[in-house]
């Protein structure tokens, strides 16, 4: 409600102050789509960049990695958020029309799996989780918990998050992996919506990125063998926690002018300060692209 | 007068003019529909895209089996309408011959508000309230399920459905029920055997819309029955719907792609179902003005 009403404001501000732009201030407009991941993240990092630069409007839509992607490749974004690498298939496609994505690592996060408070079970194997997410543990007390059945929630097939979690889990990791997600996993159409159905669910189990963890669920620690870990920041940063992975994004070329502008903002101190408070771990000791 | 004459015919020709361009907005977006669903069956057989049973459309190679989400789409429609047809038809006989006059205004404004409710609020209520209450009541797995999409499709309905009864039942000739009353039939016995009857075929027309306006429909079945797409097996479980498959899934598709295709040919095919629906009232509603 506050980054509607700053955003409000500032559109405001931007319409009355048109006469007497200042010419030395970069101008222009940014179109960032793509992963509900780093959605919020995002709208944070757009507002303090407007702060700095008030003739730049930063406009950030949601949808999934693949929507990001997809936007991207039909030139309608300058920057795609993604949560999964580009699949050669899109690379390809991108080339066919004159589109050469760039990819900009810009922060690591960590996939968590969440389930309802009242749920006994504290932690899980990649394996264990494999086969409830596939349908062949089908009952919660097969694996030490109460006598319910599993309810897996997913999100929609548009998520970065989907696809990672596919090819770790589903596929754990191997790239010819041919089984899929149980057909009775519910397809949820955001991280919001996942949270919701396992507070209020106590058969029900999901997965999310970090930065969408809150106190109403209980978050399980992952793990091989006999050594488990809780998705936190250290221990994504250490790359213990299993489930980690970069987060990406992508622009038509190398980017320039304000795309540039707003990219090395992201990757500063101050950029990787706030990707910090949006739950993820910033790069270490980047350095920003240099300004030509 | 013929200046008269000139904008008589200048008027004639501008509504035969917006009358026509309706009718070529059709023919565009079924043309336009066709243009982009083809493609698929170049690249994936038709039969396995009609019969198939499995919708995995971003898998290696992708399956556009259509079978789940249209049955998704069949058994959330049929629910909704066994809910809202005898709660519809008894409301517009109950507006229509027995609710007093001043009552009678009052319902009908009522109905029309109902009509005016966004669906994406339902849903929300759908997500919130509707869906624990029905997981707690049947003891389901989760509360994401057909039943509740039906719910909530069945009152997005009930609207259509009472205000076309309700005309149907009224423009009845008064000299039936004279008739009737005059033989000494009761009230009830005239409205059921007599008034009813002969509005029948308005009514079935007023299912039929209410069908049609279910069937279309998107972002409720999409907030609350689960997008699991499998080949339903109960109402109580969760099913996706070819809408909501839709929605979901045409943002992340490139233009031009298979899946992009594949959607195409779903939304063909909704088109197809509404079609027929909305003809097959067209031809009861000529039956009833008959």
């Amino acid at each position: 409600m506050k980054a509607r009403a700053a955003l409000l404001l500032f559109m405001l501000g931007a319409a009355g102050c048109g006469y007497d732009a200042d010419p030395n201030q970069p101008t222009g407009f940014i179109q960032i789509k793509g992963s509900d991941t780093l959605v919020n993240a995002e709208q944070m990092l757009a507002e303090e960049f407007m702060k700095s630069y008030p003739q730049v409007f930063v406009a950030i839509t949601g949808g999934g990695s693949g929507v990001g992607i997809a936007s991207l490749i039909n030139r309608s974004c300058d920057v795609a958020a993604a949560s999964r690498e580009m699949k050669p298939k899109e690379i390809a496609w991108a080339r066919q029309r004159g589109v050469f994505p760039k990819e900009i690592t810009v922060a690591f996060d960590g996939v968590a799996v969440i389930v309802h408070r009242n749920n006994p079970i504290e932690k899980l194997t990649l394996a264990e989780l494999h086969d409830i997410f596939t349908g062949k543990v089908a009952r919660w007390n097969a694996l030490g918990g109460k006598d319910l059945p599993i309810v897996t929630l997913s999100r929609e097939v548009s998520s970065g998050t989907y696809a990672y979690f596919k090819e770790q889990i589903i596929h754990l990791g191997r790239k010819d992996g041919a089984e899929e997600f149980s057909s009775r996993t519910l397809l949820l159409t955001s991280s919001q919506t996942i949270v919701e159905e396992v507070a209020s669910n106590e058969s029900a189990i999901g997965y999310l990125g970090m930065g969408y963890l809150s106190e109403r669920v209980k978050t399980v620690r992952i793990g091989q063998e006999d050594q488990f870990w809780p998705a936190d920041l250290a221990n994504v940063l250490s790359k213990k926690y299993p489930l980690s992975r970069p987060l990406y994004f992508y622009t038509n070329g190398e980017p320039a002018g304000v795309t540039r502008l707003f990219l090395d903002f992201t990757l500063s101190p101050q950029g990787r300060q706030l990707l910090t408070e949006a739950g993820f771990v910033p790069l270490q000791n980047h350095v920003p692209t240099k300004n030509n | 007068m013929f200046r008269r004459k000139i904008t008589e015919t200048v008027i004639e020709a501008g509504i035969k003019l917006s009358g026509f361009i309706c009718i070529g907005f059709v023919v565009l977006v079924f043309l336009f529909l066709l243009k982009d669903a083809l493609p698929l069956f170049r690249v994936y057989p038709a039969g396995k895209f009609l019969w198939g049973l499995k919708w995995l459309p971003v898998s290696e190679p992708p399956q556009f089996g259509m079978m789940p989400l249209l049955l998704g789409s069949v058994y959330v429609t049929v629910g909704a309408i066994f809910l809202c047809v005898p709660l519809g038809v008894g409301a517009a006989m109950f507006i229509a011959e027995v609710a007093p006059k001043s009552l009678k205004h009052v319902l009908k404004a009522l109905v029309e508000i109902l009509a005016s409710i966004p669906s994406v609020v339902l849903g929300f209520i759908g997500i919130v309230w509707l869906g624990p209450f029905l997981k707690n009541m049947f003891g389901l797995a989760t509360g994401m399920c057909g039943l509740t999409g039906s719910l909530l499709l069945a009152f997005m309905a009930l609207p259509t459905i009472i205000s076309i009864s309700e005309d149907a039942l009224v423009s009845v000739p008064r000299s039936c029920k004279e008739a009737a009353y005059g033989l000494g039939a009761t009230r009830w016995q005239t409205l059921w055997r007599i008034i009813l009857p002969s509005a029948a075929s308005g009514i079935l027309a007023a299912i039929m819309l209410g069908i049609g306006r279910v069937i279309g429909e998107t972002m409720v079945v999409m907030m609350v029955t689960g997008n699991a797409p499998v080949i339903p097996t109960s109402i109580l479980r969760p099913l996706r719907t070819l809408t909501a498959t839709i929605a979901g899934e045409m943002g992340e598709t490139v233009s031009g792609s298979e899946h992009y295709f594949a959607l195409f040919a779903v939304g063909l095919v909704l088109l197809i179902i509404t079609f027929l629906i909305n003809l097959f009232a067209d031809v009861m509603l000529r039956k009833a003005r008959r």
